[in-house]
């Protein structure tokens, strides 16, 4: 494991009596793709402002390869960053925002003429020397920032939501064009967004945040298939979450039913949440299942087919690539793999957080 | 933090330079003594000598009796021609515009002479009137100036939507999209109504002997010697535009809060 | 035929009352008594008398400007930093007395700088000599900047809450210290605010006749002044016609200068 490149301790933020983020720890590696995940509000951006230097934190650290960087302003800071919008500077050609920051560091001139043409042909725009950046698209806009940041050669590259403003397609194939850069470039990418697919397709790391504090630190994979509280569950992907009791050791009460699950540790006839993702409830023959219910809706989303399954009084969000038309009797089965058990929030604080999700 | 200390004493110079003239008039008009140089005491005697000046209060009655039927016509006639204009050609609707800016960007003496030439040729008699017409004509871009936006921001798929939905063109016009260009219209109002308090240039070139505005009596009676009574109007000009500007101000803050 | 019927009002005042006016100055100006054609009323301005008002005119309105700018450009840097429930008010503070009549806030300065005025007075109170401050060019420039000051913070300030604070903090990312961002960042994309802010401070000062009467005395003339007393006393409208084209030459040029500028300001300023 590579060590700590930009390390948070204790950081805490709050504008007008609002915490925006509550005693936050944090720390990203070198050549990792980190994303800040979550709705808005929850402080990821305030978190992204704090490393570039944009904001001071009230109290806490920033250590940047060991050294602190909390009081640095961000033009002496060895990252850049690509801005929400762009903030492309509109007085002055492609080549000239290019040069910009190589042209303060007084770099020679044909350093840098070397540097844009490399930089245009990374983010795929050669020939764009000369345009005018209202003349170009919105995607086109983007790389331009992205090569105007990297020119620079950061160490770390940071992201402030660069997609939002693209169309769907346009999205897509941007997310493959930063992995790809990323790779080429060798170095730390820190991204924004609220896009949960965003964050499951790039990143090393995803840090889901709610309300100024972080929910889980974990990779994609982890993040989806074990999420820790309700509100990441929630966040990620689509999940039913009921209210259970943890009878015993692998062994949990859902609905009225008992199931077998894989988790320990919770003791005995506590109340959890339990979650469950919608592609993991299997349908069978209803004498087969461990409860019994009926299919109330159907919608064909073209991989799978969606159902809503009326059981026990609480309406299971299923999908199956078999098809159980409205009204047949089935059975639920899930494999005890499938089943997460999660503490129920404990404070007041991490209530509130659950119910806003 | 030094930094925005220094801003702050930039500010307050700025403030003081700008408000410390004024101040001094205030405190002018309650000065007994007709000399600066003293302090004479306290008197609202200027306030009551200004009251009874009949030649002050007829330049007020003007002023006011002008701004009002100028904002009311440059308003008509301008928002009539936002409709027009906008509904132009691309190359006449840039001859209009050009038109229109000239009052705008001319010297004010110029466009002054220029109403002046005109009436004495037509042999108009100098007076009310006049001034009226020459506060219409320069009213009129502003009106226009304010109106435009809302016009180009109208949505035309809304006056096609009203029609569809059963009403006449002319209803659909005093229903639909009067009211979408009514916040225009009302800016517009107003800025023609301070344009024409405020002249003093063109009302100099156009209004006959005998009839004066607030402007052009203060214009004489300051070349003759300043009169306390002047600092009586400064100060009741002052403290009501100020009310009247918090008034108007107010209810966008607390939409703000 | 509606449409005929919905641009005829306009049409007809502005033709009546914008293009005919001004067509008449031109005529007025390039014709003597006897309707002949001459350049005489245009050529007017190179006598001693005249050409001295505009010089002086060209010089104090150019230093007003030159004045407003400076003082104007940090003070809308600043409001425009300040947080947003504040800076709505302190904006409308710098505006409020650009809605007092004009002729009274001069009038203010004229007590203020008067012989026997207020400013004397308080230097008299300290036992200081009093200084001879009413009547001179400075005066003047005092006046003009006291007055149109408005018009150079306004524009400029709106153009400032324009620039997207993400491009700043850009700048800064990409190395920029605050006075380079200034200079390659905020000033270029402040320019279209500056022009006009220029023009509209700059235009009313060369041709005020106002101001200069009641802070110049009757001894300085401008040549606003000139046009207005061939048209009130002297009554010669031909060189009173004359000299307004001269002037609207130099006001033409002046906003051919600033176009000119900011085209360039916007293409390549590095």
């Amino acid at each position: 494991m590579s060590t700590k490149l930009i390390d948070l301790q204790h950081i805490t933020k709050s504008y007008d009596s609002n915490v925006i983020l509550d005693d936050m720890n944090l720390y990203i590696r070198e050549n990792e793709f980190l994303t800040l995940l979550g709705p808005s509000g929850c402080g990821k951006t305030t978190t992204l402002r704090i490393i570039g230097g944009f904001e001071k934190p009230d109290s806490g650290v920033v250590l940047f390869d060991g050294k602190d960087i909390t009081n640095l302003p961000p033009n002496k800071r060895q990252l850049n960053t690509v801005f929400q919008k762009y903030a492309l500077f509109t007085h002055m050609t492609i080549a000239e925002n290019i040069a910009f920051g190589l042209k303060i560091k007084g770099k020679s001139k044909s350093y840098i003429q070397d540097k844009i043409k490399y930089a245009l042909k990374l983010v795929n725009l050669d020939g764009f020397e000369n345009r005018m950046p209202d003349s170009l698209s919105g995607g086109q806009q983007q790389r331009i920032a992205i090569a105007r940041a990297i020119v620079n050669e950061p160490k770390v590259l940071l992201l402030d939501e660069p997609l939002g403003a693209l169309d769907l397609k346009l999205r897509q194939d941007m997310q493959y064009e930063l992995i790809r850069l990323k790779n080429e470039l060798g170095i730390t990418f820190i991204y924004v967004t609220h896009d949960q697919e965003e964050a499951l397709t790039m990143s090393d790391t995803i840090v889901v945040m709610n309300q100024g504090y972080i929910q889980q630190i974990g990779t994609p994979e982890k993040i989806y298939n074990e999420p820790e509280n309700a509100f990441v569950a929630d966040f990620i992907g689509d999940s039913n979450i009921i209210d259970g009791i943890m009878v015993q050791d692998e062994l949990v009460e859902i609905l009225g039913a008992k199931f077998a699950c894989v988790d320990k540790g919770f003791g005995s006839n506590k109340p959890v949440d339990v979650v469950i993702r919608p592609e993991d409830v299997d349908l069978v023959k209803p004498e087969e299942g461990t409860i019994q219910g009926v299919v109330t809706h159907i919608i064909f989303k073209g991989v799978h087919y969606e159902m809503e399954v009326s059981a026990n009084g609480y309406d299971w969000l299923v999908q199956s690539t078999d098809m159980f038309p409205v009204g047949t009797k089935v059975g639920i089965k899930i494999d005890p793999f499938d089943i997460q058990i999660m503490n129920k929030p404990e404070s007041e604080d991490e209530e509130a957080i659950a119910i806003d999700a | 933090m030094i930094k925005t200390t220094a801003q702050k004493i930039y500010v307050a110079l700025i403030f003081i330079f700008l408000y410390a003239p004024i101040a001094t008039l205030m405190v002018l008009s309650f000065n007994a003594s007709r000399t600066r140089s003293k302090w004479g005491g306290f008197t609202l005697k200027w306030y009551a000598e200004l009251f009874e000046n009949e030649a002050i209060m007829e330049a007020l009655y003007n002023t006011l009796l002008i701004a009002l039927l100028s904002a009311i016509f440059a308003t008509l006639i301008g928002t009539i021609a936002c409709i027009s204009i906008h509904r132009m050609r691309r190359r006449t609707r840039a001859i209009m515009i050009g038109i229109t800016n000239i009052p705008m960007l001319n010297a004010e003496i110029v466009t002054g002479i220029s109403l002046m030439l005109l009436f004495l040729t037509l042999g108009v008699k100098f007076g009310i009137l006049t001034i009226l017409l020459s506060h219409i004509t320069f009213s009129i871009p502003y009106v226009i100036l304010s109106v435009m936006p809302r016009m180009k921001q109208l949505n035309p798929s809304v006056y096609e939507a009203a029609q569809d939905l059963g009403a006449s063109p002319a209803r659909a016009f005093f229903k639909v999209v009067l009211p979408e260009l009514m916040p225009g219209i009302s800016s517009g109002f107003l800025m023609a109504f301070t344009m024409s308090l405020d002249d003093f240039i063109i009302t100099h070139f156009t209004k006959g002997p005998g009839v004066d505005t607030l402007s052009t009596k203060i214009y004489t009676e300051v070349k003759k010697g300043i009169k306390p009574e002047m600092y009586a109007l400064s100060t009741i000009i002052f403290v009501t535009v100020l009310i009247l500007l918090i008034l108007i101000n107010r209810p966008q803050k607390k939409k703000q809060a | 035929m509606r449409k005929k019927l919905l641009a005829a009002p306009y049409t007809v005042w502005s033709v009546a009352f914008i293009l005919i006016p001004l067509a008449m100055v031109f005529y007025y100006g390039l014709t003597d008594e006897t309707g002949a054609f001459t350049l005489e009323n245009i050529a007017a301005i190179a006598t001693a008398e005249h050409s001295k008002a505009l010089w002086l005119s060209l010089l104090l309105s150019l230093i007003s400007t030159i004045i407003c700018f400076f003082l104007a450009y940090p003070l809308a840097m600043i409001l425009c930093r300040m947080q947003v429930n504040q800076h709505k008010f302190i904006v409308f503070i710098f505006i409020l007395p650009m809605w007092m009549n004009f002729l009274l806030r001069t009038l203010a300065w004229q007590t203020l700088l008067e012989k026997s005025g207020v400013i004397n007075n308080i230097l008299s109170f300290f036992h200081l000599p009093t200084q001879n401050l009413i009547n001179t060019p400075g005066a003047i420039v005092l006046g003009m900047v006291y007055n149109f000051l408005p018009f150079m913070i306004l524009p400029i300030y709106n153009s400032l809450t324009k620039i997207d604070p993400n491009v700043i903090n850009a700048a800064h990312d990409l190395g920029a210290n605050n006075f380079q961002t200034l200079l390659k960042i905020i000033f270029p994309l402040s320019l279209p605010g500056v022009v006009s802010g220029i023009t509209m401070v700059f235009v009313p000062s060369l041709t005020t006749f106002a101001i200069s009467t009641m802070l110049g005395g009757s001894k300085i003339l401008l040549i606003g002044n000139v046009i207005e007393q061939e048209f009130t006393q002297a009554s010669n409208w031909h060189l009173g016609s004359g000299l307004s084209i001269v002037l609207m030459i130099f006001i033409i040029l002046n906003m051919v200068l600033n176009t000119a500028f900011d085209k360039e300001g916007e293409g390549n300023v590095i």
